[in-house]
């Protein structure tokens, strides 16, 4: 029998690159003539732009080309919009407002770019940026979501109304009837705030416009290299054909490397072919802060009506989503929030009033999590003060809840991110939670060991929440298989590739089919001249619809190896295995031909492919589900919380994922322990914070905090496997699913151990110096 | 994030760089271990037209006794100090501090004199030497002068230093007998700048009443605060827990001004500062007796 590779805890094929630094990363990419740009960005968050000069810079040894967006003519222009258009709900306001390449007459957010210097290094091309004279008259910044809405409230666009970039109304059942039949209605304000992905790697372009080839590559930290190239072509009017993007090995992309356009990326492309030398712009950490898209501002007013048992009868989530200046990416993000606020759990009644604001802010898009994470905030929030209210322990008021394993598919009645039914295609979730009560030794802890603490005069509580994520979203991925002359297995894919391991777990599946090991299989991500069919890498989606997509080409050739050695062995395909690389009878292992030599037959030099046969050992498929596939989990902590100090130390970590069929465990966990890490940044540590200015305060790492090794637990995980029925891997998306529920964990803990106080946490990140105000707050409370 | 163009040294000896230091002035900056030097330079907070790099400069790299006390040039690497058995010996604060300092990386290349230099009000360094008495040797093309610690401090990133001087040593005298000490500080995340922090060395006479306290705080103002009227609360009196906990109080309400910022409110860091007088004061005071008594020292 052959091996099976898929489920295996394989080591990372591409990690020996990687470790010794012989990995190819945009910054790499070095060409002769090379140039090096910068931006001046604006100062302001909002203003006008009165007049730029940049006569001095172009003037300054070494700079080659100044350019403002007067210089750009007839080519700028405003962005795509990139998810569009808009779903069909009733009523749906929504007004698309996409970033421009340089500020032409009024600035949006601080950082925007004004103006871009080319010279023969970066040094001289930011020393240039000091030459250029800019007046800008400011305006009033737009920074609060609630105040964006006020009537007096200035204008991020001046052509619209009001802020409201858009509003929709979702409904399922009938909320209003379902609150005047509750026992108990639990209403809170809950307020999350904005953070940023601080990718190991910036963003970094390199484009070379090639005059005699008439030809343009871009090397680009993009996810989605695709869709990259057809904008661009379409941008500059060049054919697709015309466009190489290539999306080398990238340093974590977590979302803001989407498809985005970005005004450095539109800008590099623009000035090579101005003027046919290569230009290279690597983004600094400072302008990550300012440049690149953050995510997770939302201010909701929910409400969750119950029975006096704890069943659900209804939720009701009015929230404002912060899009930032621009709305390139529609509605994604407060989509997922809506839909993640339904959790695993039946809800049979929902009101959901979503409006989203301009400000003038970095424009927000998916960022690991896209949403979800506030979603899950919002529901395991209000269930654990229904379960204080009501005295239920907050474990079982969501067994009470979760839906049962008879219930899929389950239709909760209103449209997700793709704009279809948000449909819960598997999942067991009952399971998953008891497995996280059992490794947190939930009772145990309850019973014995929180009371002997407190006596003690320690503070330690837990936390347990379940939550869903919708991964693995259409529309579509491709892949090409093909076995080379070499025996080695060539496969190529549209998908970047972000650190997530798609060298080894795609390898897996190929391997599986075609009985070679993975390590003999050769992977091509995010080239397009390799494969330009596909969107990307997002949503929890590379190990569902790129692997499927991967799968299927593997069955064909397989289909194809098994015909041509039928005929060359003369033996029927079902006596025929494949095994090491080679086609071998089953029953007679010596007689066999490898995979390489059968390459070499399909594809003779001389003699005539017969008609209805293609060259080769080769096959292109492609993969697309109708629905997402739905991921589910449980997550539980425990917390020590030091009440003089307010610092919280997470003390254990239990993370039990569903996300279908495991591909490869050890990658599966990889993606867990790293969603932890950004999960707790958003719980205590990270926090972009701005003035009333729209300036940003912790544009460094040293005043944004990440957790480092230090702060980050080491997580207890362990895995259920309920395969989705959606796809033939049966695979679900575990990219995000670390980082989904951790908040909403890390509250319920910090409350539990602070259970003394009374203190309710309706916020996300927490810090030391808001707990200290909550605690005083407390005390103040309990001691009136 | 590339830094303004500048000119660049690299003396091997110290009167070398006095000789750039005197020609420079206010234009030169020197460069010692760059932990706070280079990200000023590459934002371009810092816009110096001369950089007048120490790093070659052998004689400034020593750990010496000197009577009971010790000597330490003033480029020696941090992380050789943390790991100095004669430090570890002499210097028990300053060798539990050590550890405490950012990051291995940041140690491996940060210099004890480094940190003094810059004068960061949150740095541990800057509170340990001043609560160990540590004497500063500055030194020009002209002139040589000691300056004790809590005298070199006078402000914000600002010392005593004239342009064209260079620390060059840092003296610390020996611990008088019957003493205690004890650091603790809060950041952020582990080895953070410090939102709040106190430095300790109690001394206590034979009738075991404490004789000299010197609580130093980080991050409680523009400068290190040593709380006086703390001490003087705690002079010749035996120290109880209820003494202690009314030294702390006074210290975090009066003697210290700290103030906010994202990660903290002046509020906020006066309450931990008194949350950790009392700490520390505990710890030192149990050190100095156990010290006393011949129990378990650290040293």
């Amino acid at each position: 029998m052959a091996k099976k590779y898929v489920g295996q805890r394989i080591k990372r094929n591409e990690d020996p690159r990687l470790l010794t630094g012989q990995a190819l990363f945009v910054d790499d990419v070095d060409l002769p003539g090379m140039l090096h740009a910068a931006f001046l960005r604006s100062d302001y968050a909002h203003a006008r732009l009165v007049s730029i000069d940049v006569s001095a810079a172009r003037r300054r040894p070494g700079v080659v080309a100044v350019y403002t967006a007067e210089d750009m003519g007839d080519d700028w222009q405003h962005g795509p919009p990139l998810v569009s258009p808009p779903p069909t709900v009733k009523d749906i306001v929504f007004h698309s407002r996409t970033q421009v390449p340089l500020v032409k007459d009024k600035v949006r957010l601080a950082g925007e770019p004004l103006a871009m210097v080319i010279a023969e290094s970066r040094y001289i091309a930011e020393d240039a940026l000091d030459d250029i004279v800019v007046e800008l008259e400011p305006l009033g910044a737009v920074v609060d979501l609630e105040e964006a809405l006020q009537p007096d409230a200035p204008l991020v666009h001046d052509d619209l109304d009001s802020n409201l970039a858009a509003h929709l109304i979702q409904k399922k059942g009938d909320y209003a009837a379902a609150r005047e039949q509750a026992d108990v209605v639990i209403s809170r304000r809950i307020v999350i705030d904005r953070g940023t992905a601080a990718a190991m790697e910036n963003r970094g372009y390199v484009a070379h416009w090639n005059p005699k080839s008439q030809e343009l590559t871009l090397w680009d930290t993009t996810q989605s290299p695709i869709p990259i190239r057809n904008g661009l072509a379409r941008m500059f009017g060049l054919s697709e054909h015309q466009v190489r993007v290539i999306a080398p090995f990238v340093g974590g992309g977590f979302g803001p490397k989407i498809m985005m356009f970005y005004p450095e990326e539109v800008m590099v492309t623009w000035a090579t072919l101005q003027l046919g030398r290569p230009v290279k712009w690597i983004e600094d950490r400072r302008e990550n802060f300012y440049a690149t898209n953050q995510e997770r501002e939302q201010v909701h007013t929910a409400e969750l009506a119950l029975t006096r048992d704890g069943h659900i009868l209804g939720l009701r989530d009015d929230f404002i989503h912060d899009t930032g200046a621009y709305d390139p990416y529609g509605l994604t993000v407060p989509l997922n929030t809506q839909c993640h606020a339904f959790g695993p759990y039946k809800i049979p009644n929902y009101y959901g009033d979503l409006k989203v604001v301009f400000t003038n802010r970095p424009i927000v898009s998916p960022l690991r999590g896209a949403g979800r994470p506030q979603g899950v905030f919002i529901i395991e929030r209000l269930l654990d003060v229904a379960a204080r209210e009501l005295g239920i322990d907050p474990v079982e008021i969501r067994r009470r809840n979760l839906l049962p394993p008879d219930a899929f598919p389950y239709d909760n009645e209103i449209i997700d991110q793709a704009f279809v039914p948000l449909v819960y295609d598997s999942g067991n979730y009952l399971p998953v939670l008891e497995k996280a009560v059992e490794m947190i030794g939930y009772e145990r802890f309850l019973k014995e060991e929180q009371p002997r603490l407190r006596a003690e005069g320690r503070h330690v509580g837990i936390g347990v929440v379940s939550f869903i994520e919708t991964t693995g979203i259409g529309p579509y991925e491709g892949a090409r298989v093909t076995v080379a002359p070499s025996g080695q297995i060539n496969v190529a894919t549209g998908v970047g590739t972000q650190g997530q391991g798609h060298f080894t777990s795609f390898a897996q599946i190929v391997a599986d089919q075609l009985g070679v090991s993975p390590h003999d299989v050769h992977l091509v991500t995010g080239d397009t001249a390799q494969f330009h069919w596909g969107t990307g890498t997002f949503a929890s989606r590379g190990a569902v619809v790129a692997a499927n997509a991967i799968h299927a080409a593997a069955v064909t050739v397989r289909g194809k190896v098994l015909k041509l050695a039928s005929k060359v062995l003369d033996t029927p395909e079902e006596e025929l295995e494949l095994v090491d690389g080679h086609v071998r009878v089953a029953d007679i292992p010596q007689r066999s031909i490898s995979l390489g030599q059968l390459a070499v037959l399909a594809n003779p030099l001389r003699g005539a492919v017969e008609p209805g046969t293609e060259p080769g050992l080769e096959a292109t498929a492609y993969f697309g589900p109708k629905y997402g596939a739905t991921a589910s989990g449980a997550h539980a902590a425990i917390v020590e919380v030091d009440p003089e100090t307010m610092m919280v130390d997470v003390k254990r970590y239990v993370i039990v994922e569903d996300c279908g069929t495991l591909l490869n465990p050890l990658i599966v966990e990889g993606q867990l322990h790293g969603g932890l890490a950004l999960g707790l940044g958003n719980s205590f540590y990270e926090k972009l914070v701005y003035d009333e200015n729209g300036q940003l305060l912790n544009a460094s790492f040293a005043d944004y905090l990440l957790p480092t090794a230090l702060e980050v637990p080491r997580a207890e995980v362990s895995h259920l496997e309920t395969p989705s029925p959606l796809n033939p891997l049966g695979s679900k998306g575990v990219g995000e699913g670390g980082a989904i529920p951790v908040p909403a964990v890390f509250a319920q803990a910090v409350e539990s151990a602070l259970a003394d106080y009374g203190l309710e946490i309706l916020e996300a990140p927490l810090s030391p110096n808001r707990l200290f105000e909550l605690l005083q707050a407390a005390r103040v409370t309990r001691d009136a | 994030m590339k830094p303004a163009p500048f000119k660049y040294y690299a003396p091997v000896t110290v009167d070398e760089a006095l000789a750039h230091l005197a020609e420079h002035g206010y234009e030169a900056k020197p460069l010692a271990g760059g932990q706070s030097l280079i990200p000023l330079l590459n934002f371009r907070l810092a816009r110096p037209s001369v950089i007048v790099d120490l790093n070659n400069i052998s004689e400034l790299f020593y750990i010496r006794p000197d009577d009971g006390g010790l000597l330490i040039g003033a480029m020696t690497r941090q992380r050789q100090v943390e790991h100095d058995p004669l430090v570890a010996e002499r210097a028990p604060l300053v060798h539990e501090v050590m550890p405490q300092i950012a990051y291995p990386q940041i140690r491996t290349r940060g210099t004890f004199g480094g940190s003094l230099a810059h004068a960061d009000p949150s740095a541990e360094l800057v509170a340990v030497n001043i609560a160990l008495n540590g004497r500063f040797r500055l030194r020009s093309q002209a002139a040589e002068r000691w300056v004790p610690a809590d005298e070199f401090f006078v402000g914000l990133f600002t010392t005593a230093l004239e342009p064209e001087e260079l620390l060059v040593e840092v003296a610390l005298p020996p611990m008088p007998p019957r003493s205690g000490w004890a650091f603790q500080q809060i950041t952020r995340r582990h080895h953070d700048f410090c939102i709040a922090g106190v430095a300790v060395v109690v001394t206590l006479n034979d009738r075991g009443q404490c004789e000299q306290a010197r609580m130093v705080f980080l991050s409680a103002g523009d400068r290190p605060v040593i709380a006086h009227q703390a001490a003087e609360m705690l002079k010749g009196h035996a120290p109880s827990p209820e003494l202690i906990q009314a030294a702390a109080e006074k210290a975090a309400r009066d003697e210290i001004d700290p103030g906010s910022d994202i990660h903290a409110s002046a509020e906020y860091r006066r309450h931990l500062a008194g949350v950790l007088a009392r700490r520390v004061l505990t710890q030192a005071f149990e050190r100095a007796k156990a010290r006393e008594t011949g129990k378990s020292g650290n040293w």
